[in-house]
């Protein structure tokens, strides 16, 4: 049983890490957004193995709340708010797709040796939550990095944050109050987010991040 | 040993045999979903024969070499091929060359076909080459790594010893090999010229990469290099098939009625995998050639991925 137990938790965690991938090389807005959501299943998919293999009932409910906020809620949102910006077009990377994706694995590899020498002596799923959640956070950094469009850059925000679930429901103990109050603050940023996104455009006519270099002095 | 050696010869002759139906399979498949009733499944076969007894032009400035490579290429495979365990793991060759050797024998067939490709001279030849190298460049370190990944899971490159693993229960559930599967599948692709990288069926036509190569090919040493070409075929959807899917498959010292269920079965999962790529084939768009590197490299890097994955699972374990 040990054995299924953690190989199931290998799966989704890995399947987590290789969605976080398939998000740095989606370069279309809609299928981004669609992307994100499969992510957002993934995690509560594992949070909720997580809840039935440490038996602890309250991460059920961050299974429930990360399905309900972060596969439902937020991915509509950033539709309608894409569709009311007009936008649908193709999303630019700074940097070439393989780059990229070199990069991402560097990162990959430097958050498991980090991660599995630090938490050496944590028990072994939560040290295996421990590195790909780290990982998912390095590549939604990532991400914010090198996307110019300001919505993708705003998905990788929520992925970075997808990631600090899982690490928060792989450490024993992490008390509710604190994911609930977590996942509100989530949706208050994706509010203000929404809402800068919203000036952004009617200011620059154009939501690629770009457009605000001219105004910290970095003249291109 | 004689049963070895017997069972031995007897997968080399059924590869071969059964190349030019799978490639007849794929094209019937393909017809049928587009309502053409397609050629029938033999084609292949009669087109094969057709082309051993044209008479074979070679060009002008043609060095020895162009006559040379397609022997060559044909041997490469042929003798790679007889390396995978198709039906049964007990085979008398497979225990002197892993699957390193594999890939290091379909890149020397690569590099002499290109060869010949610049050889004429001609426009065609060239930039099928390069672009071949170039996806090449890309496909064989993909492979390179997704053997690590499976070596890691079975420690063991050599095939037998790997799909006799994959046969035992103690596999477990691995999203590392699930990774492997779908880079396997992409770098498959790749290498065969299929859909979403070069069109099988195009001539003439500016995207063309395996077909610009061999242009310049008439007569017998087009038919020995297409023998070669679906010849790779059935090595690829074999080497998946034993790896990925090894149900049915005959281990060492099985019994001569187990090893030709095994035979059958093999037959039967060949069937299916062409049916399942003429379908995809004719799902699927090809894309531009400047998109291929990356769909290649997402292989490389999945197959990176899944052999990091497969370094944290172990160090745990």
């Amino acid at each position: 049983m040990k054995g299924l137990d953690f190989d199931v938790a290998h799966l989704l965690a890995g399947g987590l890490v290789l969605i976080s991938f398939m998000l740095l090389y989606q370069n279309r807005l809609y299928a981004l957004l669609n992307v994100f959501a499969l992510q957002a299943v993934v995690l509560s998919l594992s949070v909720a193995w997580q809840a039935y293999v440490q038996d602890a009932n309250h991460l059920y409910v961050t299974a429930a709340i990360a399905f309900a906020f972060k596969a439902v809620i937020i991915p509509l949102a950033l539709h309608r708010i894409i569709a009311e910006l007009g936008i649908q077009r193709d999303v630019e990377n700074v940097v070439g797709v393989g780059p990229t994706m070199l990069a991402g694995l560097a990162l990959v590899a430097l958050s498991e040796v980090v991660m599995l020498r630090i938490a050496s002596e944590a028990d072994v799923l939560a040290q295996e939550d421990l590195a790909f959640a780290l990982s998912v956070v390095l590549l939604g950094m990532l991400m914010m990095v090198v996307r110019r469009n300001a919505v993708s850059m705003v998905v990788g925000f929520m992925s970075l944050e997808n990631g600090l679930i899982l690490a928060a429901a792989g450490a024993k103990g992490m008390p509710l109050v604190v994911e609930i109050s977590v996942a509100f603050s989530v949706l208050v940023a994706l509010v203000v987010i929404g809402v800068f996104l919203f000036r952004i455009s009617e200011r620059f006519e154009t939501v690629d991040a770009h457009a605000l270099d001219r105004f910290r002095g970095d003249q291109r | 040993m004689i049963v070895d050696l017997a069972f031995q010869l007897l997968q080399m002759t059924l590869v071969i045999a059964v190349a030019p139906l799978l490639t007849g399979l794929v094209r019937a498949t393909k017809a049928r979903l587009m309502r053409r009733r397609g050629p029938p499944l033999i084609q292949p076969y009669r087109d094969l024969i057709r082309l051993a007894r044209k008479e074979a032009v070679v060009a002008d400035g043609a060095s020895w070499l162009f006559r040379f490579v397609p022997y060559l290429v044909f041997a490469a495979t042929w003798v790679a091929a007889a390396l995978v365990p198709t039906f049964a793991t007990g085979l008398l060759f497979s225990w002197s060359a892993d699957l390193i050797a594999i890939i290091a024998l379909l890149g020397a067939a690569r590099f002499f076909l290109a060869l010949a490709g610049l050889d004429v001279g001609t426009s065609f030849g060239g930039l099928g080459s390069s672009r071949e190298a170039l996806f090449g460049a890309l496909a064989e370190p993909a492979m390179i790594v997704i053997v690590f990944t499976l070596a890691l899971v079975a420690g063991s490159t050599q095939l037998s010893t790997v799909a006799a693993y994959m046969v035992s229960s103690n596999v477990g559930l691995r999203v590392s090999l699930g990774m492997a599967l779908v880079a396997l599948i992409v770098v498959a692709l790749a290498e065969n010229g299929r859909i979403p990288v070069d069109n099988p069926a195009t001539h003439l036509e500016l995207t063309m990469v395996h077909e610009a190569m061999i242009l310049e090919y008439s007569g017998r040493h087009l038919a020995v290099i297409e023998l070669a070409a679906m010849l790779k075929l059935v090595l690829y959807v074999s080497l998946i098939v034993c790896v990925f899917v090894p149900w049915g498959l005959a281990i060492a010292d099985a019994s001569v009625a187990d090893r030709l269920l095994g035979a059958l079965l093999y037959l039967v999962k060949l069937a299916l995998a062409g049916v399942a790529l003429g379908v995809f084939e004719s799902s699927i768009a090809k894309m531009r050639v400047f998109r291929v590197p990356d769909f290649v490299g997402a292989a490389l890097m999945l197959g990176f991925l899944g052999a990091l994955l497969l370094f944290v699972s172990r160090t745990l374990k």
